[in-house]
């Protein structure tokens, strides 16, 4: 009771302030400024006062992935892929509940209690251990944004809106306890190469991870947006493998054992490539510079000729985004584009390029480079390195497809998908 | 120079020592019983293997009774994902089985561990040691890897040669900041 009395008077203060300052309002109207906003107001209620929720008129929404393929939620309440609407989105973080979701082979999302939820290390360490979320909270954390990348987020010729064709990445603040510093306390025998970390859901997935990336940058997170983790998210822990293929990073995560060797799990192999493929397999691991135009994008609609900003995502798994660059005359010329709020490690970056549209079909691209200095490709130039045709009906990029997003805005301002 | 050299020296061993014991003593110590009551992971060596044994011929009566209805009454043509390979021309590569449990599974003890922990929807976990050893037996006889009145056991299942089994390209080293691929720019 006793430390509710600052905050009341912290709100009398509050009040009194606006109040005041809706007096000046009063005093000096604005001119032109109607005193009714165009829908009346929004009523105050229970509900809205413990949970914020956002204007009626912002509809938004995620959609089940892929287009036409397996419905989320199925007839049994279970989802397969849901795919974030990133022509939608400002700045660089996915809200949570915008995130997309991808599933292993579609699943019930566990109603986990998190006073019951425990963490176990065990195997090859000098002292297993068991972690409540209380005990978790009391070690020292990192707070980081990351996205998260599903292996099937893969543009295609059929696919629309820039939520078809990219929209199973999605970016978050992640908090939480580094997984080199628990791994620490169990402390790691010398010789163990591998981790294997299984989540809580159902089909209790489990991944194995390299020791070197998990003492890395690997982080136990139970905060997601300054919120806990979301279930859809795998409330109440997450395992952030940063930069790796999405499954890496385990939901629900209960239990890592520290193991001798590479277990191949069924989540590993299903996404391990053939003996010989071996590029495949490396191109598959992590995902390279990526970046894509979110307006305008696929769907969208330039009303006239005139001043936009062009405007997008980079990532890559590599690390940070140190450049992006935009084409406005389908890759003849690039141009740097300005990188809004920051680029940090693994993260989406927002860019932003300032164009004036005379009017004419043309197509949009953007391109990446990270601090690896790799660069984001074409088709075309991911198909020469490896002696194919982008052309070719059977050509398919490589592992996680990073692949340059054109899109081509036509003389009436419509926007389409320019891969052929 | 010296005096950098000795901090040096002192910074390895203070941090030998860190690696050594716990910094924060958080958590508590899990008893043997805990951790063999959640450790399901079986590793290709089948260390972890409860004991326990089971057929084809057992292994198919427990799938008619407790798969077959998502499954298909051979491991085909029902909504769960089919189980039995896909025809191939005899002698060509084993891959071209398809993405198949039972048969793309480079261990065994991988098909033991996914029926163990996954199977079967919404009453994982409820299966008997027996049970997984019979449906494994019986999955693996349909895909022709073992015959039909094989006996499967701890002891044996590590040993199963699969057809995948080596079949698999090799993931790179992962290393901070390094290129995806060599010499691949992108």
């Amino acid at each position: 009771m006793g430390a509710k009395r600052p905050d009341r008077r912290n709100f009398l203060k509050g009040s009194a302030a606006v109040a005041g300052g809706l007096t000046l309002g009063a005093v000096e109207p604005v001119l032109g400024q109607t005193t009714t906003p165009s829908g009346g107001f929004i009523k105050g209620n229970e509900e809205l006062v413990l949970y914020g929720e956002r204007s009626q008129h912002v509809t938004s929404v995620r959609m089940a992935h892929p287009p036409a393929g397996r419905p989320s939620p199925d007839a049994y309440g279970k989802y397969f892929h849901i795919a974030a609407p990133l022509q939608d989105s400002v700045g660089t973080i996915t809200p949570s509940s915008l995130h997309f979701v991808g599933t292993t082979r579609g699943a019930f999302i566990p109603d986990i209690d998190p006073q019951e939820h425990r963490l176990m290390i065990h195997g090859m360490v000098d002292r297993p251990l068991t972690f409540t979320m209380e005990d978790l909270k009391r070690l020292p954390s990192e707070t980081r944004p990351h996205f998260i990348e599903c292996a099937g987020n893969r543009s295609r010729p059929q696919y629309k809106t820039v939520q078809e064709t990219h929209g199973m990445t999605s970016c978050a603040e992640w908090t939480g306890v580094p997984l080199s510093l628990l791994l620490k306390e169990a402390g790691i025998k010398d010789s163990a190469p591998w981790i294997v970390c299984e989540g809580e859901e159902e089909v209790k997935g489990a991944s194995s991870i390299p020791m070197a990336k998990a003492m890395d940058d690997c982080l136990v997170a139970y905060g997601m947006n300054g919120e806990a983790v979301r279930p859809q998210n795998g409330f109440p822990l997450r395992l952030l493998v940063p930069g790796f293929e999405g499954i890496f990073n385990t939901k629900y995560l209960r239990r890592i054992k520290v193991v001798d060797r590479y277990y191949m799990t069924y989540n590993d192999y299903g996404h391990l490539n053939r003996r010989g493929d071996e590029a495949g397999a490396a191109l598959g691991m992590l995902i390279g510079p990526k970046s894509v135009i979110t307006f305008p994008s696929g769907g969208q609609q330039l009303p006239d000729r005139g001043f936009y900003e062009v405007s997008g995502l980079a990532w890559s798994g590599g690390g940070a985004i140190s450049r992006v660059e935009v084409s406005t005359d389908g890759g003849r010329r690039w141009a740097d584009a300005e990188i809004r709020g920051g680029a940090h490690p693994m993260s989406h970056a927002r860019f932003s390029y300032q164009w004036t549209w005379d009017g004419q079909e043309t197509e949009l691209l953007s391109r990446s480079t990270d601090d690896t200095g790799q660069v984001q490709p074409t088709r075309a130039q991911i198909a020469e390195f490896f002696g194919e045709r982008a052309d070719d009906e059977s050509f398919r990029v490589r592992g996680m497809d990073n692949s340059i997003q054109p899109w081509r805005i036509a003389s009436d301002g419509s926007v389409h998908n320019a891969i052929t | 120079m010296r005096s950098l050299k000795l901090l040096a020296v002192f910074m390895f061993l203070g941090s030998t020592a860190v690696a050594q014991s716990p910094t924060y003593g958080v958590g508590s110590t899990p008893s043997a019983e805990q951790i063999r009551a959640w450790d399901i992971s079986i590793s290709p060596t089948g260390e972890e293997l409860p004991p326990g044994r089971g057929t084809s011929q057992e292994g198919e009566l427990v799938y008619r009774r407790q798969c077959a209805s998502c499954h298909g009454v051979d491991g085909e043509g029902a909504g769960a994902p089919r189980l039995v390979k896909r025809d191939a021309e005899p002698n060509v590569d084993p891959w071209d089985y398809g993405r198949i449990l039972p048969i793309r599974s480079p261990y065994a003890t991988g098909v033991w561990d996914y029926i163990n922990r996954g199977m079967p929807v919404n009453r994982e976990g409820t299966l008997t040691a027996d049970q997984v050893y019979a449906l494994t037996a019986y999955l693996l006889y349909l895909n022709d890897v073992i015959s039909e009145d094989e006996v499967l056991d701890a002891q044996n299942l590590p040993k199963i040669e699969m057809p995948n089994r080596d079949n698999f390209a090799d993931l790179p080293d992962w290393k901070r900041g390094m290129q995806r691929l060599p010499d691949y720019p992108f």
